[in-house]
């Protein structure tokens, strides 16, 4: 009996050994093809497609150079908040603050400007004050030991409390008219790129080169994969998490000086939602929220598929409620999605196997 | 030294410091306006402060089991937006049945919630966070931006909270009948246990044979269902349904949970300081027009709060740990 069978395996040359019948090939043309295609960042690029050749096919208005480089205005603060929220993410934690740490940062400079300080000094007050949110979200989260979304939630009502205490329902509308430039700004003479698209790519690089070349963007996939096997590894977890938070204040921070120089006032409810937004993008992306997996090109596809998704429906005259009631589902569809694909991929491994 | 092991038990308890510290709350607020201690004002800000209790305690089986829901606000607006509007186009219906039927709305949309959880293994933040604001968008297609005004609502409708019973106003007989029946939830019933072992040990609990599926949906239910009784009382209560009703009322619900020392990584709390945690929101929020602060300030306060609650409850964990380990060396 058993010299029959190895004999049989023999016969067939190898080529039909048990192992080797309950491998697929991996690497035909189908088998790379579905890979390629179930890729989360090529899904969300189809996505994007669709989006353009639906809103294209319903209204003249959506393809327009004008109208697509100037709608970026409407979502690079998001965009520019979603890179460090990646990190926050990628590593197994959450910041629900983020909207209120612009509003904190927009009303110091709103003080700071109704005190007559100049453009420069607005700036910098707008990211000394994200920084310093960032720094408080962060020393609890990793020298006390709190969760982050405890202490986030928290300081979601603290550092939009302030504003509110202070303000009331009055608002800030006096900034330097150089001080417009960051939000309105386009580069250069009479170009038709926005400040905030060019400053939003350059800080995506700078990102994506730290999270995927640099030791320290590893560690943050570790942490997000095993925190306590990173620890023994002798990763710093707690200054890696410390860091991270520091940096979602500063760029808070940069989200502020863009927004409120784009819009030209302060009040305190400024930025409500955008943490929903800004979480969504994330997600979308593909990072997954459990943490260790995702890219900055998903997020970035995430960025300008929900970007001209609302663009689009705009123009259509879709109300703000129907944008509200998509991201939300987007970002609920977002989380399911990845769990299905994984389940079907498994499913259907399984049944080739079983065929063979 | 004789040792009162019960008093130190007494002493340690949430509650016991959370009546302290309300009682000093009102002395100090007295002092500054005698009125404020007689016993109308205390029962207007128990009326005031029934709907968050009630939500409160809901808040705290999703808390307790380890997750969060942020989505209640919006259930009230929507919920009590669709009792309304039920209210206005039928006025022949009567109030027990919008009331049902505001339940039963409050009642689906979380378990819509529960059903994305346990069955989408998607953490509970980012699917209430999604629902929060799908439910709100559907709160404005429902109403179509419209409001419904006390004119537009029945007197019976109305009379749902602001009816009389042995001379205290229906909304607190609600919110103690919320209160005792999920009290005796958490504590007396197999599902309530099942909850708190849920949330303190969830492998522990897959091995002891508890449902862990069953169990998420059962508390996003509650939730969802305290939220849509809350949404009937509080539009019928300010005899106006607006889109906006309720926004970031979920904040309040977290904080009173973890003022009334529930750990929000779950596992640990208690229905009683819960609804001690509420009240004592209550009275900070209608204590601040007394002591001449705006309510602009009510979310500083509470923000604050709610930092150091936490504070409080991470540190006396850590103390908890450490001398349990020491115990254990020695």
């Amino acid at each position: 009996m058993m010299g029959e069978t190895r004999n049989e395996a023999k016969d067939r040359s190898g080529k039909n050994l048990v192992s080797a019948t309950r491998l697929i090939n991996e690497n035909s043309y189908r088998e790379r093809m579905i890979t390629i295609f179930t890729q989360w960042e090529v899904i969300l690029g189809f996505l994007l497609l669709l989006v353009f050749l639906f809103f294209m096919n319903i209204t003249p208005y959506f393809l327009d150079g004008f109208n697509l480089l100037n709608t970026t205005f409407t979502f690079t603060e998001k965009a520019i908040m979603a890179l460090p929220m990646m990190f926050i993410i990628m590593s197994g934690d959450i910041d629900i603050s983020v909207a209120s740490i612009i509003a904190l940062c927009s009303f110091a400079m709103g003080y700071a400007s109704s005190m007559g300080a100049d453009t420069v000094t607005l700036v910098l007050i707008g990211l000394a004050v994200g920084l310093a949110s960032g720094l408080f979200n962060g020393f609890f989260i990793t020298k006390v030991g709190m969760p982050s979304i405890a202490v986030t939630l928290a300081t979601q009502s603290i550092f939009r409390g302030i504003p509110q205490a202070i303000l009331g329902d009055k608002a800030y509308t006096k900034y330097p008219a150089s001080f417009a430039y960051f939000g309105q700004g386009y580069v250069g003479n009479g170009s038709l790129i926005p400040f905030s698209l060019v400053f939003f790519l350059v800080l995506a690089t700078v990102m994506g080169f730290i999270l995927h070349k640099t030791r320290y963007g590893r560690k943050v996939y570790a942490i997000g994969n095993a925190k306590e096997a990173a620890r023994f590894c002798g990763v710093k977890v707690n200054r890696i998490r410390f860091i991270n938070f520091a940096l979602m204040g500063l760029f808070s921070g940069i989200a502020a000086v863009l927004l409120t120089s784009r819009i030209g006032s302060t009040r305190p409810n400024i930025a409500l939602g955008y943490d929903m937004e800004v979480i969504t993008l994330v997600v979308l992306g593909g990072v997954s929220i459990a943490g260790g997996k995702g890219n900055l090109f998903g997020v970035l596809m995430a960025v300008f598929l929900v970007g001209y998704l609302k663009y689009g429906m705009g123009l259509v005259n879709l109300s703000a409620k129907a944008m509200i009631i998509t991201t939300g589902t987007l970002l609920i569809v977002a989380v399911l999605l990845p769990g299905f694909l994984n389940t079907a991929k498994a499913w259907r491994k399984l049944k080739q196997q079983q065929r063979s | 030294m004789m040792k009162f092991p019960v008093l130190g038990k007494f002493k340690q308890r949430r509650e016991t410091s959370l009546i302290v510290l309300i009682a000093l709350l009102l002395i100090i607020v007295t002092v500054r306006s005698p009125g404020f201690v007689s016993g109308k004002n205390i029962q207007r800000i128990v009326n005031d402060t029934s709907i968050l209790v009630m939500v409160s305690i809901g808040q705290f089986f999703v808390i307790l089991a380890g997750g969060i829901d942020l989505s209640v606000g919006s259930i009230i607006g929507f919920s009590g937006m669709a009792a309304s509007m039920l209210n206005e186009n039928n006025p022949a219906l009567p109030a027990i049945v919008i009331l049902l039927a505001g339940v039963s709305i409050g009642m689906l949309l979380g378990a819509i919630n529960g059903f994305v959880v346990a069955f989408g293994k998607v953490p509970p933040i980012i699917v209430t966070l999604g629902s929060m604001s799908i439910y709100r968008g559907l709160t404005f297609v429902l109403s179509k931006g419209q409001w419904v005004t006390a004119h537009e609502m029945t007197e019976s409708y109305m009379q749902l909270p602001h009816g009389n019973f042995l001379g205290v106003s229906n909304l607190i007989w609600w919110g103690v009948f919320v209160s005792v029946i999920l009290y005796y939830f958490s504590n007396y019933t197999r599902s309530g246990r099942q909850v708190f072992a849920l949330g303190g040990n969830k492998t522990a609990a897959k091995f002891v044979g508890i449902n862990e599926r069953k169990i998420t949906m059962l508390i996003f239910t509650i939730s969802g269902l305290v939220s849509g009784l809350a949404g009937v009382m509080w539009t019928a209560r300010y005899a106006a349904a607006v889109n906006e009703t309720a926004t970031g009322f979920e904040l309040q619900t977290v904080a009173a949970c973890v003022i009334g020392g529930v750990s929000i990584a779950g596992g640990s709390g208690a229905v009683p300081g819960v609804i001690l945690g509420a009240l004592f929101i209550g009275i900070i929020n209608n204590a601040l027009p007394v002591v001449n602060l705006s309510p602009f300030y009510q979310l500083l306060i509470q923000g604050t709060i709610v930092l150091f609650a936490m504070l409080i409850n991470t540190v006396s964990e850590k103390r908890r740990e450490k001398k349990l380990l020491q115990e254990r060396l020695a």
